[in-house]
């Protein structure tokens, strides 16, 4: 099973975010999107699931099979927000993903213990602290079973133990021939993972579009504008470029 | 299929669910009329089955506009919408109608004989509007995820759903009442549009939630 994006660009209430990103994921591999604010980091996991239409390019998943189809079938998606109902205990809710969303891996319970959350399964999902429901939510990652996971800041409040058990967490699931494809500030701590680096000059984007001008693409570095913090297998060679700011209006 | 039904009347009925909202509303307005018209029983009768639709239809309303954008809000309905090769969405926005119907509409259903008496009408009367109410309210919530998915991203969008749904909503009330009509008019007959009352029940719960999952497919952001 591979994950192929080629020549992918997003955009947001018409302000192209990005273009040109083409990668490919194997099975058991790894790539950590990585990037300033506004950078497209969250848009880009929302077009390769298919939220989002593509402005531009195409992704898809080879070899999937009649299982997965399609990246969506295929994927995992954890955004910004938890999919967790308030009003319903922690227990219920991962029942519910885990009976709707079929392919069942792991029972709740087993799930819960995985993210040291045994204790509090009875408790409705709104009296949990922040890094409380984003470790609920990662056990909504391993209750039904999916070859990619598309990570949206997936350690945004969790404190350092937590976080280390999600990289074994991660580490376990690429080991199993999973994919995953992380956007974070943070380095995950997954061993082998490589990097896509978006927009270099996202920092300065507002100025150049007030200025009007348009910035070429894909400054501050040569060839494969993406740093690989492991020498990445041939042939899969992720290659971000940052954004095409374009003139004002 | 289940999950998400029972999720969804688990939702309703825990605290801030709001499942008890459209029925006490309907208990109002209906509660509020035979003080507003006075004491003439024979024209409380004659107007009773307008009454009782009009109110089960507004209060049906009320709680549409939450139906996607809760969803919405806590990022659920990303998921939903991307588990769509496992369940077609429209087939998810159709379960989510019927625990909304059930949660919200069917416990008004149950109240109305008991309005029914308030004004003064007769066993069958009560009982032919009870029956129109039961088979033409599910019709009012299929429309009804069609407007709240095309309103699913404004804020306030609980206004704008109920002047979509409105229009929509005049023809399965017209046949709800004159069958509900006919039932104690003795010359009318009953079936035809209690015949066509449920033929609207059927095309709007193909209609509506297939043009709900359109709407939902290409809202996200």
């Amino acid at each position: 099973m591979r994950l192929i994006a080629e020549d992918l660009s997003g955009e947001r209430g018409g302000q192209p975010v990005f273009s040109g990103v083409g990668l490919s994921l194997g099975e058991g591999e790894a790539l950590i999107v990585t990037g300033p604010n506004g950078s497209g980091k969250s848009t880009l996991l929302r077009v390769m699931v298919g939220l989002l239409p593509a402005a531009g390019g195409s992704v898809r998943l080879e070899g999937g099979g009649e299982a997965f189809p399609t990246v969506a079938s295929a994927a995992h998606y954890l955004g910004h927000l938890n999919a967790m109902k308030p009003a319903l205990t922690v227990t219920e809710n991962l029942a519910f993903w885990r009976d709707f969303r079929g392919d069942a891996a792991v029972s709740v319970g087993n799930a819960l213990e995985t993210v040291g959350l045994g204790a509090i399964g009875h408790l409705p999902f709104g009296y949990l602290s922040t890094g409380q429901r984003r470790r609920a939510t990662i056990a909504r990652l391993l209750v039904s079973r999916r070859p990619l996971w598309l990570l949206d800041e997936p350690t945004a409040g969790l404190d350092a133990q937590s976080e280390r058990q999600f990289s074994a967490l991660m580490a376990a699931h690429l080991a199993g021939g999973g994919m995953i494809v992380a956007a974070t500030h943070l380095p995950l701590g997954v061993e082998g993972a490589r990097e896509l680096r978006m927009g270099e000059v996202g920092a300065d984007l507002p100025s150049t579009s007030r200025g009007g001008s348009t910035r070429e693409a894909g400054r501050g570095g040569g060839g494969p504008e993406s740093s690989a913090s492991s020498p990445p297998p041939p042939g899969s060679h992720p290659r971000g470029s940052p954004p095409s700011p374009q003139g004002g209006g | 299929m289940g999950a998400l039904y029972l999720r969804e009347l688990r939702l309703a009925t825990r605290a801030g669910g709001g499942a008890l909202t459209g029925v006490l509303f309907f208990l109002a307005v209906v509660a509020t009329i035979p003080f507003a018209l006075g004491p003439d029983l024979n024209m409380l009768a004659r107007i009773g089955p307008a009454i009782l639709w009009i109110g089960a239809l507004l209060a049906s309303l009320l709680g549409l506009d939450r139906l996607f954008q809760a969803d919405r809000e806590d990022g659920s309905l990303d998921v939903l919408v991307l588990s769509a090769d496992r369940h077609m969405l429209a087939l998810t926005v159709f379960v989510k109608c019927l625990a909304h119907w059930t949660a919200s509409v069917l416990p008004l259903v149950i109240a109305a004989p008991v309005l029914g008496l308030i004004l003064n009408m007769e066993p069958l009367g009560i009982g032919a509007t009870a029956l129109t109410l039961l088979v033409g309210t599910p019709a009012i919530a299929f429309i009804g995820a069609a407007g709240a998915a095309v309103a699913v991203g404004l804020p306030r969008g609980g206004v704008l759903v109920s002047v979509l749904v409105l229009p929509l909503a005049i023809p399965v009330l017209i046949f709800g009442v004159s069958a509900s009509y006919a039932a104690v008019n003795e010359p009318d007959p009953f079936m035809p549009p209690f015949l066509i009352l449920a033929a609207l029940t059927l095309f709007l719960a193909v209609i509506g939630p297939v043009a709900a999952a359109l709407a939902l497919r290409y809202s996200a952001d």
